[in-house]
Protein backbone atom coordinates (compact mmCIF):
# COMPACT_ATOMS: atom_id res chain seq x y z
CA UNK A 1 0.00 0.00 0.00
CA UNK A 2 1.30 3.38 -1.01
CA UNK A 3 2.09 6.04 1.55
CA UNK A 4 -0.50 8.66 2.33
CA UNK A 5 0.58 12.23 2.03
CA UNK A 6 -0.97 15.50 3.15
CA UNK A 7 -1.97 17.32 -0.03
CA UNK A 8 -4.59 19.80 -1.20
CA UNK A 9 -7.37 17.87 -2.94
CA UNK A 10 -7.25 20.02 -6.10
CA UNK A 11 -3.51 19.45 -6.44
CA UNK A 12 -4.01 15.73 -5.86
CA UNK A 13 -6.63 15.62 -8.62
CA UNK A 14 -4.25 17.33 -11.03
CA UNK A 15 -1.62 14.72 -10.11
CA UNK A 16 -4.20 11.98 -10.71
CA UNK A 17 -4.98 13.33 -14.20
CA UNK A 18 -1.24 13.47 -14.85
CA UNK A 19 -0.84 9.87 -13.67
CA UNK A 20 -3.46 8.94 -16.29
CA UNK A 21 -1.01 10.24 -18.90
CA UNK A 22 -3.55 12.57 -20.52
CA UNK A 23 -2.73 13.87 -24.00
CA UNK A 24 -4.65 17.14 -23.99
CA UNK A 25 -5.83 19.49 -21.25
CA UNK A 26 -7.95 22.41 -22.34
CA UNK A 27 -9.24 24.51 -19.49
CA UNK A 28 -10.03 27.93 -18.13
CA UNK A 29 -9.46 28.80 -14.49
CA UNK A 30 -12.46 29.48 -12.25
CA UNK A 31 -12.76 29.47 -8.48
CA UNK A 32 -12.80 27.00 -6.76
CA UNK A 33 -11.46 24.73 -9.51
CA UNK A 34 -8.45 26.91 -10.43
CA UNK A 35 -5.81 24.95 -8.56
CA UNK A 36 -6.56 21.81 -10.57
CA UNK A 37 -5.71 23.31 -13.96
CA UNK A 38 -3.09 25.66 -12.55
CA UNK A 39 -1.15 22.69 -11.22
CA UNK A 40 -1.63 20.74 -14.44
CA UNK A 41 -0.19 23.64 -16.43
CA UNK A 42 2.84 23.53 -14.11
CA UNK A 43 3.20 19.78 -14.57
CA UNK A 44 3.13 20.19 -18.37
CA UNK A 45 5.44 23.24 -18.34
CA UNK A 46 7.94 21.35 -16.16
CA UNK A 47 8.02 18.53 -18.69
CA UNK A 48 6.69 15.95 -16.24
CA UNK A 49 3.74 15.21 -18.52
CA UNK A 50 3.94 15.02 -22.29
CA UNK A 51 0.65 16.76 -23.08
CA UNK A 52 -0.79 19.76 -24.84
CA UNK A 53 -2.09 22.35 -22.39
CA UNK A 54 -4.45 24.68 -24.26
CA UNK A 55 -5.05 27.93 -22.36
CA UNK A 56 -8.32 29.02 -23.95
CA UNK A 57 -10.34 32.24 -23.62
CA UNK A 58 -13.47 30.78 -22.02
CA UNK A 59 -15.08 27.59 -20.77
CA UNK A 60 -17.12 27.43 -23.95
CA UNK A 61 -13.85 27.28 -25.88
CA UNK A 62 -12.30 24.92 -23.32
CA UNK A 63 -14.89 22.22 -23.84
CA UNK A 64 -15.03 22.87 -27.58
CA UNK A 65 -11.28 22.23 -27.83
CA UNK A 66 -11.75 19.12 -25.67
CA UNK A 67 -14.34 17.84 -28.14
CA UNK A 68 -11.90 18.36 -31.00
CA UNK A 69 -9.05 16.62 -29.22
CA UNK A 70 -11.21 13.70 -28.10
CA UNK A 71 -12.59 13.38 -31.64
CA UNK A 72 -9.00 13.13 -32.86
CA UNK A 73 -8.50 10.24 -30.45
CA UNK A 74 -6.59 11.95 -27.64
CA UNK A 75 -7.12 11.29 -23.94
CA UNK A 76 -8.63 14.59 -22.85
CA UNK A 77 -9.10 16.27 -19.48
CA UNK A 78 -10.65 19.49 -18.29
CA UNK A 79 -12.04 21.03 -15.12
CA UNK A 80 -14.51 23.74 -14.28
CA UNK A 81 -17.08 25.02 -11.81
CA UNK A 82 -20.36 26.92 -11.56
CA UNK A 83 -20.51 29.76 -14.14
CA UNK A 84 -17.88 27.93 -16.17
CA UNK A 85 -20.04 24.80 -16.35
CA UNK A 86 -22.99 27.01 -17.26
CA UNK A 87 -20.99 28.55 -20.09
CA UNK A 88 -20.12 25.04 -21.31
CA UNK A 89 -23.80 24.12 -21.36
CA UNK A 90 -24.37 23.76 -25.10
CA UNK A 91 -21.08 21.92 -25.66
CA UNK A 92 -21.87 19.42 -22.88
CA UNK A 93 -24.63 17.94 -25.02
CA UNK A 94 -22.33 17.79 -28.05
CA UNK A 95 -19.60 15.90 -26.16
CA UNK A 96 -22.07 13.21 -25.09
CA UNK A 97 -24.00 13.20 -28.38
CA UNK A 98 -20.76 12.58 -30.29
CA UNK A 99 -19.66 9.98 -27.70
CA UNK A 100 -16.40 11.68 -26.77
CA UNK A 101 -14.95 10.22 -23.54
CA UNK A 102 -13.64 13.43 -22.01
CA UNK A 103 -13.09 13.49 -18.24
CA UNK A 104 -14.03 16.70 -16.47
CA UNK A 105 -13.79 17.41 -12.78
CA UNK A 106 -16.32 19.91 -11.47
CA UNK A 107 -15.68 21.73 -8.20
CA UNK A 108 -19.34 22.24 -7.34
CA UNK A 109 -20.25 25.84 -6.67
CA UNK A 110 -23.42 27.95 -6.54
CA UNK A 111 -24.68 29.88 -9.55
CA UNK A 112 -25.00 33.68 -9.66
CA UNK A 113 -26.96 35.88 -8.86
CA UNK A 114 -26.14 36.81 -6.22
CA UNK A 115 -22.55 36.03 -7.13
CA UNK A 116 -21.28 33.35 -4.79
CA UNK A 117 -18.15 31.26 -5.03
CA UNK A 118 -19.08 28.70 -2.38
CA UNK A 119 -20.39 25.18 -2.56
CA UNK A 120 -23.76 23.81 -3.51
CA UNK A 121 -25.02 21.62 -6.37
CA UNK A 122 -26.84 24.17 -8.54
CA UNK A 123 -24.17 23.91 -11.25
CA UNK A 124 -24.52 20.11 -11.48
CA UNK A 125 -28.25 19.91 -11.24
CA UNK A 126 -28.97 22.52 -13.90
CA UNK A 127 -26.85 20.39 -16.25
CA UNK A 128 -28.41 17.13 -15.16
CA UNK A 129 -29.73 16.11 -18.58
CA UNK A 130 -26.58 16.61 -20.65
CA UNK A 131 -26.01 12.87 -21.23
CA UNK A 132 -22.71 12.58 -19.33
CA UNK A 133 -21.87 9.96 -16.73
CA UNK A 134 -21.91 11.86 -13.43
CA UNK A 135 -20.28 10.59 -10.25
CA UNK A 136 -19.72 12.24 -6.86
CA UNK A 137 -16.72 12.18 -4.55
CA UNK A 138 -17.19 12.66 -0.82
CA UNK A 139 -13.56 13.19 0.20
CA UNK A 140 -10.15 13.80 -1.33
CA UNK A 141 -9.16 10.17 -1.70
CA UNK A 142 -12.36 9.39 -3.54
CA UNK A 143 -11.91 12.41 -5.80
CA UNK A 144 -8.45 11.18 -6.81
CA UNK A 145 -9.58 7.58 -7.26
CA UNK A 146 -12.64 8.56 -9.30
CA UNK A 147 -10.58 10.58 -11.81
CA UNK A 148 -8.59 7.44 -12.67
CA UNK A 149 -11.71 5.27 -12.82
CA UNK A 150 -13.57 7.86 -14.92
CA UNK A 151 -11.03 7.47 -17.73
CA UNK A 152 -11.31 3.70 -17.59
CA UNK A 153 -15.10 3.37 -17.75
CA UNK A 154 -15.57 6.45 -19.96
CA UNK A 155 -13.16 5.04 -22.57
CA UNK A 156 -14.59 1.50 -22.31
CA UNK A 157 -15.76 0.68 -25.82
CA UNK A 158 -19.17 -0.30 -24.42
CA UNK A 159 -19.48 3.21 -22.95
CA UNK A 160 -17.50 5.91 -24.84
CA UNK A 161 -19.13 8.73 -22.92
CA UNK A 162 -17.81 11.88 -21.24
CA UNK A 163 -17.65 11.73 -17.45
CA UNK A 164 -18.06 14.44 -14.81
CA UNK A 165 -16.37 13.80 -11.49
CA UNK A 166 -18.06 16.08 -8.96
CA UNK A 167 -16.36 17.24 -5.79
CA UNK A 168 -17.53 20.02 -3.52
CA UNK A 169 -15.95 23.42 -4.01
CA UNK A 170 -13.75 24.64 -1.12
CA UNK A 171 -14.98 22.05 1.41
CA UNK A 172 -13.12 19.48 -0.70
CA UNK A 173 -11.21 21.39 -3.36
CA UNK A 174 -9.21 23.53 -0.91
CA UNK A 175 -8.80 21.01 1.91
CA UNK A 176 -5.46 19.44 2.70
CA UNK A 177 -6.23 15.78 3.30
CA UNK A 178 -4.16 12.63 3.79
CA UNK A 179 -4.34 10.98 0.38
CA UNK A 180 -2.81 7.81 -0.96
CA UNK A 181 -1.46 9.01 -4.29
CA UNK A 182 -1.51 6.77 -7.34
CA UNK A 183 1.75 6.46 -9.26
CA UNK A 184 1.85 6.49 -13.03
CA UNK A 185 3.09 2.87 -12.99
CA UNK A 186 0.19 1.68 -10.83
CA UNK A 187 -2.31 3.59 -12.93
CA UNK A 188 -0.84 2.13 -16.11
CA UNK A 189 -1.58 -1.35 -14.82
CA UNK A 190 -5.18 -0.37 -14.19
CA UNK A 191 -5.90 1.97 -17.09
CA UNK A 192 -5.09 0.67 -20.58
CA UNK A 193 -4.14 3.01 -23.42
CA UNK A 194 -7.15 4.69 -24.97
CA UNK A 195 -8.24 2.93 -28.14
CA UNK A 196 -10.77 5.11 -29.93
CA UNK A 197 -13.41 3.17 -31.83
CA UNK A 198 -13.62 5.93 -34.40
CA UNK A 199 -11.74 9.19 -34.80
CA UNK A 200 -11.06 12.05 -37.13
CA UNK A 201 -8.42 10.67 -39.47
CA UNK A 202 -7.63 12.08 -42.92
CA UNK A 203 -6.88 8.60 -44.25
CA UNK A 204 -10.27 7.27 -43.13
CA UNK A 205 -12.56 10.28 -43.31
CA UNK A 206 -15.82 10.33 -41.36
CA UNK A 207 -18.23 13.11 -40.42
CA UNK A 208 -18.91 13.64 -36.73
CA UNK A 209 -21.93 15.75 -35.84
CA UNK A 210 -24.02 15.73 -39.00
CA UNK A 211 -27.50 17.21 -38.94
CA UNK A 212 -30.07 14.94 -37.30
CA UNK A 213 -33.26 15.57 -39.22
CA UNK A 214 -36.65 14.84 -37.59
CA UNK A 215 -36.59 11.38 -39.21
CA UNK A 216 -33.46 10.36 -37.25
CA UNK A 217 -33.13 12.67 -34.20
CA UNK A 218 -35.33 10.45 -32.00
CA UNK A 219 -33.24 7.39 -32.91
CA UNK A 220 -30.03 9.29 -32.12
CA UNK A 221 -31.41 10.26 -28.70
CA UNK A 222 -32.48 6.65 -28.04
CA UNK A 223 -28.99 5.44 -28.93
CA UNK A 224 -27.54 7.91 -26.39
CA UNK A 225 -30.09 6.90 -23.75
CA UNK A 226 -29.32 3.23 -24.29
CA UNK A 227 -25.57 3.63 -23.99
CA UNK A 228 -25.77 5.84 -20.89
CA UNK A 229 -28.25 3.56 -19.13
CA UNK A 230 -26.24 0.45 -20.05
CA UNK A 231 -22.98 2.07 -18.94
CA UNK A 232 -24.01 0.96 -15.43
CA UNK A 233 -22.54 -2.52 -15.97
CA UNK A 234 -19.11 -1.44 -17.23
CA UNK A 235 -18.95 1.25 -14.53
CA UNK A 236 -19.59 -1.27 -11.74
CA UNK A 237 -17.04 -3.65 -13.31
CA UNK A 238 -14.49 -0.84 -13.30
CA UNK A 239 -15.24 0.15 -9.68
CA UNK A 240 -14.76 -3.49 -8.66
CA UNK A 241 -11.52 -3.84 -10.65
CA UNK A 242 -10.20 -0.75 -8.94
CA UNK A 243 -11.11 -2.24 -5.58
CA UNK A 244 -9.18 -5.41 -6.39
CA UNK A 245 -6.04 -3.49 -7.35
CA UNK A 246 -6.10 -0.63 -4.87
CA UNK A 247 -8.21 -1.95 -1.99
CA UNK A 248 -10.86 0.77 -2.14
CA UNK A 249 -14.15 -0.33 -3.68
CA UNK A 250 -16.83 2.19 -4.54
CA UNK A 251 -20.50 1.49 -5.15
CA UNK A 252 -23.14 3.30 -7.23
CA UNK A 253 -25.19 3.75 -4.04
CA UNK A 254 -23.39 3.87 -0.70
CA UNK A 255 -25.01 3.00 2.61
CA UNK A 256 -23.91 3.79 6.15
CA UNK A 257 -25.48 2.05 9.15
CA UNK A 258 -28.61 1.74 7.04
CA UNK A 259 -29.61 -1.92 7.43
CA UNK A 260 -31.96 -1.61 10.42
CA UNK A 261 -32.55 2.16 10.13
CA UNK A 262 -36.12 3.41 10.33
CA UNK A 263 -35.19 6.88 9.10
CA UNK A 264 -32.61 7.31 6.36
CA UNK A 265 -30.91 10.52 5.37
CA UNK A 266 -30.23 10.74 1.64
CA UNK A 267 -27.28 12.89 0.59
CA UNK A 268 -24.70 13.43 -2.14
CA UNK A 269 -21.14 14.71 -2.02
CA UNK A 270 -19.06 16.00 0.87
CA UNK A 271 -21.94 16.60 3.30
CA UNK A 272 -22.18 12.81 3.58
CA UNK A 273 -19.02 12.76 5.68
CA UNK A 274 -20.55 15.13 8.24
CA UNK A 275 -23.77 13.15 8.11
CA UNK A 276 -21.90 9.91 8.90
CA UNK A 277 -20.40 11.47 12.02
CA UNK A 278 -23.87 12.63 13.05
CA UNK A 279 -25.31 9.15 12.43
CA UNK A 280 -22.60 7.70 14.71
CA UNK A 281 -23.62 10.13 17.45
CA UNK A 282 -27.28 9.23 17.08
CA UNK A 283 -26.56 5.49 17.00
CA UNK A 284 -24.75 5.83 20.33
CA UNK A 285 -28.00 7.25 21.69
CA UNK A 286 -29.86 4.24 20.28
CA UNK A 287 -31.58 6.05 17.42
CA UNK A 288 -32.33 3.88 14.39
CA UNK A 289 -31.03 6.24 11.76
CA UNK A 290 -28.69 5.70 8.80
CA UNK A 291 -27.42 7.32 5.65
CA UNK A 292 -27.73 6.42 1.95
CA UNK A 293 -25.97 8.38 -0.82
CA UNK A 294 -26.01 8.41 -4.57
CA UNK A 295 -22.39 8.16 -5.65
CA UNK A 296 -23.42 7.57 -9.26
CA UNK A 297 -25.95 10.18 -10.35
CA UNK A 298 -26.07 9.35 -14.08
CA UNK A 299 -26.92 6.68 -14.97
CA UNK A 300 -29.28 6.78 -11.98
CA UNK A 301 -28.80 3.49 -10.07
CA UNK A 302 -32.50 2.97 -9.38
CA UNK A 303 -32.40 -0.70 -8.34
CA UNK A 304 -29.44 -0.18 -6.00
CA UNK A 305 -31.29 2.71 -4.40
CA UNK A 306 -34.48 0.74 -3.89
CA UNK A 307 -32.44 -2.10 -2.38
CA UNK A 308 -30.71 0.31 -0.01
CA UNK A 309 -33.83 2.02 1.33
CA UNK A 310 -36.58 -0.60 1.10
CA UNK A 311 -36.79 -1.31 4.83
CA UNK A 312 -36.94 2.33 5.91
CA UNK A 313 -40.08 4.00 7.26
CA UNK A 314 -39.13 7.51 6.12
CA UNK A 315 -36.50 9.16 3.94
CA UNK A 316 -35.07 12.61 4.58
CA UNK A 317 -33.56 13.96 1.37
CA UNK A 318 -30.90 16.65 1.62
CA UNK A 319 -30.87 18.53 -1.67
CA UNK A 320 -28.20 21.09 -2.45
CA UNK A 321 -30.26 22.87 -5.11
CA UNK A 322 -33.94 23.42 -5.81
CA UNK A 323 -36.16 24.28 -8.73
CA UNK A 324 -37.59 27.77 -8.14
CA UNK A 325 -41.34 27.72 -8.62
CA UNK A 326 -41.13 23.96 -9.09
CA UNK A 327 -41.58 20.83 -7.04
CA UNK A 328 -38.53 21.18 -4.76
CA UNK A 329 -35.06 19.68 -4.94
CA UNK A 330 -33.93 17.54 -7.88
CA UNK A 331 -32.77 14.54 -5.86
CA UNK A 332 -36.05 14.41 -3.96
CA UNK A 333 -37.98 14.72 -7.22
CA UNK A 334 -36.18 11.73 -8.67
CA UNK A 335 -36.63 9.66 -5.53
CA UNK A 336 -40.35 10.46 -5.57
CA UNK A 337 -40.38 9.31 -9.18
CA UNK A 338 -38.74 6.04 -8.15
CA UNK A 339 -41.16 5.60 -5.22
CA UNK A 340 -44.33 6.23 -7.21
CA UNK A 341 -44.32 2.78 -8.77
CA UNK A 342 -43.25 0.88 -5.65
CA UNK A 343 -45.73 -1.33 -3.78
CA UNK A 344 -44.84 0.56 -0.63
CA UNK A 345 -44.14 4.24 -1.19
CA UNK A 346 -41.77 5.33 1.54
CA UNK A 347 -42.76 8.85 2.69
CA UNK A 348 -40.20 11.53 1.97
CA UNK A 349 -39.18 14.65 3.87
CA UNK A 350 -37.65 17.09 1.39
CA UNK A 351 -35.03 19.50 2.63
CA UNK A 352 -32.83 21.92 0.75
CA UNK A 353 -29.69 22.77 2.66
CA UNK A 354 -26.22 24.20 2.31
CA UNK A 355 -27.03 26.66 -0.48
CA UNK A 356 -24.13 28.89 -1.54
CA UNK A 357 -21.77 27.43 1.05
CA UNK A 358 -24.01 27.66 4.15
CA UNK A 359 -22.73 25.09 6.64
CA UNK A 360 -24.91 22.07 7.33
CA UNK A 361 -24.54 21.36 11.02
CA UNK A 362 -25.47 18.62 13.47
CA UNK A 363 -28.31 20.92 14.62
CA UNK A 364 -29.68 20.85 11.07
CA UNK A 365 -29.48 17.05 10.99
CA UNK A 366 -31.31 16.95 14.36
CA UNK A 367 -34.03 19.15 12.90
CA UNK A 368 -34.32 17.05 9.74
CA UNK A 369 -34.34 13.84 11.74
CA UNK A 370 -37.14 15.09 14.01
CA UNK A 371 -39.29 15.62 10.91
CA UNK A 372 -38.28 12.23 9.52
CA UNK A 373 -39.24 10.52 12.80
CA UNK A 374 -42.62 12.25 12.86
CA UNK A 375 -43.28 11.12 9.28
CA UNK A 376 -42.10 7.58 10.07
CA UNK A 377 -44.68 7.60 12.89
CA UNK A 378 -47.43 8.44 10.45
CA UNK A 379 -47.46 12.23 10.13
CA UNK A 380 -48.02 13.66 6.62
CA UNK A 381 -44.72 14.81 5.09
CA UNK A 382 -44.34 18.61 5.08
CA UNK A 383 -43.67 20.56 1.83
CA UNK A 384 -40.02 21.03 0.95
CA UNK A 385 -38.13 23.39 3.19
CA UNK A 386 -35.08 25.60 2.83
CA UNK A 387 -33.17 24.69 5.96
CA UNK A 388 -31.94 27.60 8.12
CA UNK A 389 -33.73 30.26 6.05
CA UNK A 390 -34.35 33.35 8.17
CA UNK A 391 -37.93 34.63 8.03
CA UNK A 392 -39.39 31.15 7.68
CA UNK A 393 -40.24 29.10 4.68
CA UNK A 394 -43.64 29.71 3.15
CA UNK A 395 -44.30 26.00 3.06
CA UNK A 396 -43.19 25.37 6.64
CA UNK A 397 -45.75 23.64 8.81
CA UNK B 1 -25.56 6.33 -41.69
CA UNK B 2 -26.44 7.41 -45.17
CA UNK B 3 -29.47 8.01 -47.28
CA UNK B 4 -28.91 4.60 -48.84
CA UNK B 5 -29.85 2.90 -45.59
CA UNK B 6 -33.23 4.64 -45.57
CA UNK B 7 -34.63 5.33 -42.09
CA UNK B 8 -32.41 3.31 -39.75
CA UNK B 9 -33.47 2.18 -36.29
CA UNK B 10 -31.35 3.44 -33.40
CA UNK B 11 -29.33 0.25 -33.11
CA UNK B 12 -28.02 0.70 -36.66
CA UNK B 13 -26.60 4.19 -36.10
CA UNK B 14 -22.81 4.55 -36.02
CA UNK B 15 -21.24 5.73 -32.73
CA UNK B 16 -22.46 9.27 -32.06
CA UNK B 17 -24.41 9.12 -35.36
CA UNK B 18 -21.18 9.65 -37.30
CA UNK B 19 -21.36 9.47 -41.08
CA UNK B 20 -18.82 6.79 -41.94
CA UNK B 21 -19.10 6.91 -45.73
CA UNK B 22 -17.10 9.79 -47.26
CA UNK B 23 -18.93 11.81 -49.90
CA UNK B 24 -22.32 10.45 -48.91
CA UNK B 25 -23.83 13.95 -48.80
CA UNK B 26 -24.41 13.52 -52.53
CA UNK B 27 -27.27 11.15 -51.64
CA UNK B 28 -29.12 14.17 -50.30
CA UNK B 29 -30.60 15.60 -53.50
CA UNK B 30 -31.26 19.15 -52.43
CA UNK B 31 -32.89 20.18 -55.71
CA UNK B 32 -36.32 19.58 -54.22
CA UNK B 33 -35.77 22.52 -51.84
CA UNK B 34 -35.97 24.84 -54.86
CA UNK B 35 -38.84 27.25 -55.37
CA UNK B 36 -37.11 29.28 -58.13
CA UNK B 37 -35.18 27.93 -61.10
CA UNK B 38 -32.27 29.75 -62.81
CA UNK B 39 -32.67 30.04 -66.58
CA UNK B 40 -29.65 30.87 -68.79
CA UNK B 41 -29.91 32.92 -71.97
CA UNK B 42 -26.80 31.45 -73.60
CA UNK B 43 -26.85 34.10 -76.40
CA UNK B 44 -25.75 36.73 -73.84
CA UNK B 45 -23.30 34.41 -71.97
CA UNK B 46 -19.58 35.25 -72.36
CA UNK B 47 -18.46 31.94 -70.73
CA UNK B 48 -16.64 33.78 -67.91
CA UNK B 49 -17.54 31.15 -65.25
CA UNK B 50 -18.52 33.64 -62.51
CA UNK B 51 -21.80 31.75 -61.89
CA UNK B 52 -19.89 28.50 -61.42
CA UNK B 53 -17.41 30.08 -58.99
CA UNK B 54 -20.08 31.73 -56.84
CA UNK B 55 -22.55 28.82 -56.73
CA UNK B 56 -22.52 27.81 -53.01
CA UNK B 57 -23.75 24.34 -53.93
CA UNK B 58 -20.98 23.80 -56.50
CA UNK B 59 -23.56 22.48 -58.89
CA UNK B 60 -22.78 24.68 -61.94
CA UNK B 61 -20.26 22.99 -64.24
CA UNK B 62 -18.57 24.64 -67.21
CA UNK B 63 -19.10 22.33 -70.18
CA UNK B 64 -16.67 21.52 -72.98
CA UNK B 65 -18.15 24.26 -75.18
CA UNK B 66 -17.52 26.77 -72.35
CA UNK B 67 -21.17 27.26 -71.41
CA UNK B 68 -22.33 26.73 -67.82
CA UNK B 69 -24.87 24.06 -66.88
CA UNK B 70 -26.51 23.70 -63.45
CA UNK B 71 -27.27 20.23 -62.06
CA UNK B 72 -30.91 20.66 -61.11
CA UNK B 73 -30.78 17.62 -58.77
CA UNK B 74 -28.76 19.83 -56.40
CA UNK B 75 -29.55 23.48 -57.37
CA UNK B 76 -31.51 25.02 -54.44
CA UNK B 77 -32.56 28.03 -56.49
CA UNK B 78 -30.82 30.51 -54.21
CA UNK B 79 -30.30 33.00 -57.05
CA UNK B 80 -26.71 33.93 -56.21
CA UNK B 81 -25.69 33.13 -59.81
CA UNK B 82 -28.36 35.57 -61.02
CA UNK B 83 -26.98 38.37 -58.86
CA UNK B 84 -23.33 37.67 -59.69
CA UNK B 85 -23.71 37.29 -63.48
CA UNK B 86 -22.54 40.63 -64.84
CA UNK B 87 -23.95 40.07 -68.32
CA UNK B 88 -27.45 39.55 -66.93
CA UNK B 89 -27.90 36.31 -68.83
CA UNK B 90 -29.47 34.36 -65.90
CA UNK B 91 -33.00 34.93 -64.64
CA UNK B 92 -35.09 33.23 -61.95
CA UNK B 93 -38.32 31.56 -62.87
CA UNK B 94 -40.80 30.31 -60.30
CA UNK B 95 -41.13 26.52 -60.14
CA UNK B 96 -44.72 25.68 -61.00
CA UNK B 97 -45.02 22.19 -59.46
Amino acid sequence: MAERKGIEVSIAMAEAASACDVDVISAYPITPQTHVVEHLSEIVADGELDAEFIPVESEHAALSACCGSAAAGARTFTATSSQGLALMHEILFIASGLRLPIVMVVANRALSAPINIWNDHSDVMTNRDCGWVQIFAENGQEAVDLVVQAFKFGEDKRVLLPVMVHFDGFVLSHMVEPIEMLSREEVKKFLPDYEPQQRLDIDNPITMGPVGVPEVYTEAKMAGESVLRNSYGPIVECLNDFGKQFGRTYKPVESYRADDAEVLLISMGGVSETAMSWVDEQREKGEKVGLVRFRLWRPLPIDDFIGAVKHAKALVVIDRHFSPGGPGGPVAQEIKHIMYNQDRRIPIVETVAGLGGRDITFADFNNMYAKGKAVAAGQTPPPFELIQVRGGHYGKI
Amino acid sequence: MSRQSGTPNWRDLAIGMAVTEPGSSKYNRTGDWRSNRPIWTYEKCVKCGVCSVFCPEGCIKMQKDGLPLADMEYCKGCGICVVECWTGCISLQEEKD
